[in-house]
């Protein structure tokens, strides 16, 4: 990843009326980076992107793509393309017509054309014979690496995609994931990807920016936002986590204000610092809490009752009830299943290495 | 189960189905048989001869063929042309505005048509609406806009505009807007646009609009008649003619049979060329 951005924006707005879809966006986009753009429905990410791509228009703002002011620039002038999340194929042009519909614009010559097109339906692991193929005769798949080679022809500085897997069956999907990944690499270009799954993001992305209405609660990379979420939010849309409202205490250690915590030393180092009185959210993901079997020790612990066990395929989830009624969440692979039954009173356990504490924002 | 659904359906279109195949097929058939009688005979019951189809290619009635021909083709381009505009705006843009502009256009409909056109001749003609305002105002003027073949085509495109508007409104909405945005994404300016997307997109809508506007033009009389007097005579006033004052029934047959055999494979052909499920019915193949 280079430092210099290809793309730019400084304090870009949206309001549709009333509603304020984007609000004070600024983002630096590097050249050649995967970066994936993760929020819930109405985030305003699609906004976002339409507005990248110059389908929208935006109400206030600033975007450079590199030296260039672009935010006045009509779609149809800007390098950039986009996958849409319909695909957006033309069904009266077959598959070859479709990937070369942006270079008949530029009047190209059919020749050079449909090399290219030869080229790029190779590129994306399409045959050949597919170039004479009407897009209603393409599956789902077909249909994505044929938007997806259109795009390429394009020749895009940038390349967005609008959720363009939503609507794929899980496995297709989990394929066409680590294609993106790998088609990123081959051509070295800029992909800016938008998805409501942060699943999908973490296999793609170089970089992840998660997106709460109309403004990015973080941009960082993967492993950044998994290990250290910067708000309750963000964690929570990573999927299951288990969160613990906090506080410090007076001899410099944190102490549970619902669930009963325990908290074994004093000297949690400097990460886990935490001003007297001051609240906050002690997170640790499931997969990091062990079962603590008679005198073990863990930094953080936890009692409870085992309430359910959940086959989840390599791994099996458990249940366990704290004393107050809250729940927590313990994960572990298939062979180092818990031994205990459900009923057990147990003691969960976890080490500072594998807890984060979100501050107040 | 599929099976008996189907036949009780059959069964139960068989009646009204007879009645429309018969009472369109059979006044078809009359015509198609007088049109080989000889000429100026009132039965069907003479041997038959093709004298009236000789008289049609020696006595100057393809001209009259032609002029309808011409003038709906030319009216049909020019209704393309201007409905367009209207119907993208209609389609795509207007939303609200697009259902009171539906309401005025049918609105129109209410009036016949002849009434109607007999309005634009009271506004037309010397010493009408136009030219006496013109004369009264500034003591200009002229001889008025009637009697010629650009009003008759005026009038053409005046009377058979819902034909096209509508049919061009219901193609152009089935134009998937992404489809739009991806072509402008891609590069396309607005022509382009227009040419490698809208205009093969809505199709069906656009060859239902001219059909119906061409054919109803071809067939048409009253605008030559009342707007363009005797300027040029349409192949239906000389149908008309043959079977009123020329007491010619063979030879308004057989004129009728050839204006139902140019129309008809040109329908044919143009609805076979599109997919019409599109538009009917929102059906996808």
């Amino acid at each position: 990843m280079r430092s210099e951005p290809i793309l730019r924006l400084e304090g870009v707005s949206k309001v549709f009326g009333e509603f304020t879809a984007l609000d004070q966006i600024d983002l630096d986009i590097h050249e050649g980076e995967f970066l994936t753009i993760v929020g819930p429905s109405g985030s305003g990410k699609t906004t976002l992107i339409r507005i990248l791509v110059g389908i929208e228009e935006l109400s206030k703002g600033k975007i450079w793509l590199r030296d260039a002011r672009i935010e006045k620039l009509p779609a149809n002038l800007r390098p950039t393309c986009m996958v849409f999340q319909s695909l957006a194929l033309f069904p009266h042009k077959s598959v070859g017509e479709n990937i070369e519909f942006p270079l008949k614009l530029r009047r190209q010559n059919p020749l050079d054309r449909k090399a290219r097109a030869d080229e790029l339906l190779d590129l994306l692991h399409l045959p050949q014979s597919f170039y004479d193929k009407r897009i209603h005769e393409c599956s789902g798949g077909e249909r994505q690496r044929v938007a997806l080679a259109r795009a390429l022809a394009f020749d895009p500085e940038i390349l967005f995609f609008d959720e363009p897997l939503s609507a794929l069956d899980f496995r297709l999907r989990k394929n066409l994931e680590k294609e993106l990944k790998d088609l990123h690499q081959r051509t070295g270009k800029t992909f800016v990807y938008i998805t409501h799954s942060l699943e999908e993001a973490m296999v793609m992305s170089d970089r992840i920016a998660i997106m709460r209405s109309g403004r990015f609660e973080q941009i960082a990379v993967a492993d950044e936002i998994y290990a250290r979420p910067v708000s309750r939010f963000v964690a929570e849309f990573m999927g299951e986590v288990n969160l613990f409202s906090v506080e410090g205490t007076a001899s410099g250690t944190l102490v549970g204000t619902e669930v009963d915590i325990r908290v074994a030393s004093a000297d949690l180092g400097s990460g886990m610092n935490l001003a007297v009185g001051v609240s906050a959210t002690l997170m640790v993901r499931p997969e990091a809490v062990q079962f603590l079997s008679g005198d073990d020790d863990a930094d953080f612990m936890v009692e409870g009752l085992l309430k359910a066990e959940y086959a989840l395929g390599s791994r099996t989830q458990y249940k366990v009830e704290a004393d107050n009624g809250d729940e927590l969440a313990v994960e572990k692979l298939r062979e180092d299943r818990f031994s205990g039954q459900v009923g057990d009173r147990v003691r969960l356990g976890w080490n500072v290495e594998h807890a984060h504490l979100i501050r107040p924002g | 189960m599929e099976r008996q659904d189907q036949r009780i359906g059959l069964l139960s279109a068989a009646p009204i189905g007879m009645v429309l195949f018969i009472s369109f097929l059979a006044p078809m058939l009359v015509i198609a048989i007088f049109s080989i009688m000889p000429q100026k005979v009132f039965s069907l019951l003479n041997l038959p001869d093709f004298s009236s189809y000789k008289l049609i290619f020696t006595q100057g009635y393809i001209k009259s063929l032609l002029w309808s021909f011409g003038m709906a083709m030319a009216s049909t381009l020019i209704l393309f042309v201007v409905c367009w505009p209207l119907a993208f705006g209609m389609a795509k843009v207007f939303k609200g505005f697009g259902l009171f502009i539906t309401i005025a256009v049918v609105v129109t409909l209410f009036v016949s048509e002849n009434i109607r056109l007999f309005g634009w001749v009271l506004t037309l003609m010397k010493g009408g609406l136009i030219e006496g305002h013109l004369r009264a105002w500034t003591g200009l003027t002229f001889e008025g806009a009637l009697y010629n073949v650009p009003v008759i085509v005026f009038g053409l495109v005046y009377a058979y505009f819902p034909f096209m508007l509508f049919p061009l409104v219901q193609g152009i909405a089935t134009v998937p807007d992404d489809a739009r945005q991806a072509a402008a994404d891609l590069g396309a300016s607005r022509w382009q646009i227009f040419y490698e997307v809208d205009l093969p997109l809505s199709a069906p809508g656009i060859v239902i609009g001219s059909l119906l506007s061409f054919v109803l033009a071809a067939g048409a009389m009253a605008e030559s008649k009342l707007l363009g007097g005797q300027t040029v005579i349409v192949i239906a006033d000389e149908i008309e003619t043959a079977f009123t004052y020329g007491q010619n029934w063979p030879l308004g047959s057989a004129l009728s049979i050839i204006l139902i055999l140019i129309i008809g494979s040109l329908s044919i052909f143009g609805i076979n060329r599109v997919n019409l499920d599109l538009i009917m019915g929102g059906r996808r193949s």
